[in-house]
């Protein structure tokens, strides 16, 4: 292993990087199409100033608290949060951010439906959201499986036929315990969070999505940009744009809207 | 605890929406609370931030 020991050089524009290794062309492809300011924004359009567009995070933060409560209840046990005070109240703390989860998340979904939330290039976002709430039903479903009781008892025998009706009833077996219980805490909580994580993300990149007959901030930078390819062009092209003109484009919707 | 006069131990009650429509209290209490927050999510005020006051 060698050590370079010259002074590096001045860190070169993204746009005239030319890499040489698989990473190098992945950062460039993750920097010019998610730049920071894109990935971490500061502002907002006027147009989320809405309690409609605070369940995508609250249903997040459900998310946060599922994820503790049963990393918690991983540790202790099925014994220790059958038998225990503390086990109960993680196990009640558990459950009721599920609930949380799932009634933040209809109301997120019911929002984004009315707007049309696959507009303008969100069709991958929406499918994204899609998946998780099909992903998350899933992993609740596991979950009801695995809290040997009666209750789970009953759900495991009575959806053993809907598994077999649907054809994977080979692969998955409902009254198996152990591949219950792997499914719940590894397999589907894994593809839960992936598909939350690439949701997010597809929202960072396209951005929050804006009610009908609004100006999508995008549309309103490229639009600027396509008549002539001035210097204002270049600045949109390098997404200093996108933050500097916000707060223009924010003030327009809000007075369009 | 039994503070609202619910008993979580017995078995769901089921109401008759439509001849073929039934649906257990618990669920329909939780679809009355998810269209009582998306009516209000839309009407109510948003607060403003400082730099907007």
């Amino acid at each position: 292993m060698s050590t370079d020991t010259t002074p590096s050089a001045a860190p070169v524009s993204i746009d005239d990087f030319e890499p040489t290794t698989w990473t190098g062309s992945v950062r460039k492809k993750w920097i010019t199409t998610l730049p920071p300011e894109k990935m971490l924004p500061e502002n907002q359009p006027a147009y989320v100033a809405s309690w409609i567009y605070v369940f995508g995070m609250l249903t997040i933060t459900a998310l946060i608290v599922v994820i503790a409560s049963g990393c918690i209840l991983t540790i202790g046990g099925i014994q220790w949060f059958h038998e225990s005070s503390t086990g109960h109240f993680v196990n009640s703390l558990h459950f009721w951010s599920v609930q949380l989860f799932f009634l933040f998340m209809i109301v997120h979904l019911w929002g984004k439906f009315w707007m049309a939330a696959w507009r303008g290039n969100r069709g991958l976002t929406w499918a994204t959201g899609a998946i998780c709430f099909m992903a998350a039903l899933a992993t609740a479903f596991t979950g009801y499986t695995i809290t040997t009781n009666f209750n789970a008892q009953w759900i495991a025998f009575e959806s053993k036929d809907v598994m077999n009706a649907v054809g994977l009833g080979s692969w998955i077996n409902v009254t198996n315990l152990g591949q219950m219980v792997g499914m719940h805490v590894v397999l589907l909580p894994l593809a839960v969070v992936a598909v939350v994580a690439m949701h997010v993300l597809l929202v960072r990149k396209h951005g929050v999505v804006p009610p009908i007959d609004a100006l999508d901030p995008e549309a309103a930078v490229t639009a600027s940009a396509a008549p002539s390819h001035s210097v204002d062009a270049r600045t949109a092209d390098t997404g200093e744009a996108a933050t500097g003109s916000g707060s223009d484009v924010a003030t327009t919707l809000e007075v369009s809207s | 605890m039994n503070l609202l006069g619910i008993d979580l131990n017995q078995p769901a009650t089921y109401k008759d929406i439509w001849e073929w429509v039934s649906v257990s209290m618990p669920n329909l209490i939780v679809i009355i609370i998810m269209v009582a927050l998306f009516v209000a999510a839309l009407l109510l005020p948003f607060p403003k931030g400082k730099d907007e006051s």
